[in-house]
């Protein structure tokens, strides 16, 4: 028998998200998220359909096409819209001649599983370490914290170009890429699960459930662990876009993926040779890019409105991210 | 506030130190072996094994971050073999590369970030805060809607994806501006100013958009508060209650986004940097990363680290001295 259901809820404070029922109807009523979704299924579609798109225009995204490019210019792709034709249904790349479609479908594919697998690092690790703060001793709780403050103080990027630079060249990169971004950004998402653990744990039911001699791991498994599903989704869906800002920001840097893996990052790197010449490989991978962004964005932004119905009174976001910095000082005191 | 000051001094120094301890064995653990980079090609055995006495990477570890944090409190000297150079109190050591010291290599880049910083918080200022206030007066219409569709475009922007597109758009398409590269202020303030306004724009507009944001948020619960209905009540007109009112609590959280914010850009714009070619403190850092070159990058996360520390410090002090509510004790 399942404790949830024999213990009285407290009635005015309901820590459970809306139903999935209900949260699927909002979205449904919600015209810009319905378009982000299509656009992100579309995104997966693509990046899921790589090899096949690849196999269906016969080329890849390896194969250097030096007839296929002026080597009088230094390599402009000879033809109009980076060198398009029957064979290369979007040109080819500037200076090697490899197709571009297949870099960018393929590059699709390192974007979504990096940013992907990146939050799904930074969601493990925050909700464990969260919980462990919640719950576990004082001490315990000090320690977490400080490492949360600490995380959350680190320069990012700075650190994970540092990382990207020193692992050998024999560790799989995207893989590299997921632990580093999500190693580095589980802070915030630890923070929130604390808070809202500290809140969950003065509620009736978790007392209840409790007294009943329940374990603690017992009670943040089945009474605090479901009642935080809403604010960690949330977060995560908020915490997509910027990871893939972040894997395309660091592969522009030249320390993200490496070649001849092809990601848009690294494309719009070397395009910024080829400004004048070949616009068009500029812009391709350039638009994809800020798609995936922005559909990303507009779903967290519409999955937080339909998960949370108070979502209009709490957009001060960064606001509660300074409060939930001080809160936990004073309680400490 | 003298408490709170202390704290702080030494929450910051911990992290820094933390910071700079974890750069070390995340190098030491790197398989790359500074000193084979050093030495180039064609380099022995001996001659390797001087190159790594000289670089002080023959040594372990910790006994490495120790005389690392000796130089930074009271200087070190270095020892070449054949003569020693003696490296005063803040000593950053000297690169691998290039033999300068880290000290002035990271000094000298400054201006850059600083540059970039000052003129882009004014654009995105002026640009958040106005689009958030439009909004907020503008609720529930047309230019509402708009602004916020643009705003959550801007969010979605990578700075370095702007910034491309501003360089194609004006400086390959329409021709309007040479490409930017950076001269000193003190060179030629015109040259200056001119090869800074496509940096800055495309720092200002990405970061506007998450100012706009919480200036329209804060605005709408500021409006919404007890006080201001009682203004209504006494009949002061919408222009007396917002400017004369309302917008005061409402910036509050704006600084502290601020103060952040410029923290952050100031310890390097990695992103920025490298899009329009600049030199300054997050290319110093790319390329010394990628060269291995140690003193470098610990130099330059210890500076980015500490711009944003303080501006976190700066930031809950600001926080305090514009809303009488909270207290930094």
């Amino acid at each position: 028998m399942s404790e949830t259901s024999t213990v009285p809820r407290s009635p005015d404070v309901d820590p459970r998200p809306p139903g999935r029922h209900q949260v699927w109807q909002r979205l449904r009523a919600d015209r810009a998220a319905l378009a982000a979704l299509v656009a992100v299924a579309l995104l997966v579609l693509i990046a899921a359909a790589a090899p096949l798109i690849c196999a269906l225009e016969g080329q890849n995204a390896t194969t250097f096409h030096n007839s296929l490019i002026d080597s009088a210019t230094g390599g402009v792709p000879i033809g109009p819209f980076g060198g398009a034709s029957g064979a290369h249904w979007l040109g080819v790349e500037p200076g090697t001649g490899r197709d571009v479609l297949a870099r960018l479908v393929t590059g699709a594919q390192v974007s979504l599983a990096v940013s992907l697998g990146a939050t799904a690092v930074q969601i493990t690790l925050g909700v464990v370490i969260g919980l462990a703060a919640g719950l576990g001793s004082r001490a315990v709780d000090t320690v977490l914290s400080r490492a949360m403050d600490l995380v959350i103080a680190f320069p990012s990027l700075v650190f994970a170009v540092a990382l990207m630079a020193v692992v050998p060249g024999g560790f799989p990169r995207p893989l590299l890429l997921m632990l580093v971004i999500g190693v580095l950004g589980w802070g915030q998402t630890a923070r929130i699960v604390r808070g809202q653990v500290f809140g969950l744990r003065g509620l009736d039911y978790v007392a209840a459930a409790r007294l009943t001699g329940a374990r603690r791991a017992r009670v943040a498994r089945r009474e605090i662990l479901p009642a935080l599903a809403g604010p960690v989704i949330t977060y995560g869906v908020l915490q997509l876009p910027a990871n893939v800002t972040q894997e395309a920001g660091l592969s522009f840097l030249g320390v993200g993926v490496r070649p001849p893996t092809p990601s848009w990052g690294q494309m719009l790197a070397s395009a910024t040779d080829w400004f004048q010449a070949d616009p068009s490989y500029v812009l391709l991978p350039a638009t994809l890019l800020f798609v995936t962004v922005l559909a990303f964005t507009v779903l967290g932004e519409s999955v937080r409105t339909a998960l949370d119905p108070r979502a209009k009174s709490r957009l001060r976001a960064g606001l509660d991210r300074r409060r939930g910095k001080r809160n936990p000082e004073e309680a400490e005191a | 506030m003298i408490r709170f000051l202390l704290r702080r001094t030494v929450s910051t120094l911990l992290v820094l130190l933390a910071m700079s301890a974890v750069i070390y064995v995340v190098f030491f653990a790197a398989p790359h072996d500074p000193a084979v980079l050093v030495c180039g090609k064609g380099c022995d055995g001996a001659r390797l094994a001087v190159v790594r006495h000289k670089l002080g990477t023959d040594l372990p570890v910790w006994e490495q971050y120790w005389q690392f944090l000796h130089g930074l409190v009271a200087g070190r000297s270095f020892d070449s073999g054949t003569d020693v150079t003696r490296c005063a109190a803040p000593c950053l050591g000297y690169s691998f590369q290039t033999d300068q010291p880290v000290l002035q290599m990271v000094t000298q880049r400054i201006p850059v970030d600083f540059s970039l910083t000052v003129g882009a918080m004014v654009l995105w200022l002026l640009l958040g805060v106005g689009t958030g206030l439009l909004s907020a007066l503008r609720r529930g219409r047309f230019a509402e809607r708009a602004l916020t569709a643009l705003t959550l475009a801007g969010m979605s922007t990578p700075v370095f994806l702007i910034g491309l597109m501003l360089v194609m758009l004006f400086c390959a398409s329409l021709q309007w501006m040479p490409f930017p590269s950076y001269t000193a202020f003190t060179d030629d303030p015109a040259q200056w100013a001119a090869n800074l306004v496509l940096p800055w724009f495309s720092l200002a507009l990405i970061i506007s958009a998450a100012y706009a944001r919480m200036t329209r948020s804060s605005l709408l619960e500021t409006l919404a508060e007890d006080h201001i209905r009682t203004n209504r009540a006494y009949g002061l007109s919408e222009r007396r209650i917002v400017f004369g009112h309302a917008l005061r609590g409402a910036l509050v959280p704006v600084v502290t986004m601020l103060a952040i914010d410029v923290g952050q850009i100031l310890g390097g714009a990695m992103l920025t940097e490298s899009v329009f070619g600049f030199d300054g403190l997050g290319r110093l850092l790319v390329n010394s990363v990628n060269q291995i070159d140690l003193p470098v990058v610990v130099g330059v996360t210890l500076f980015a680290g500490f711009f944003i520390v303080i501006a976190n410090a700066a930031a809950d002090v600001l926080y305090a001295l514009a809303d009488p509510r909270v207290s930094v004790a």
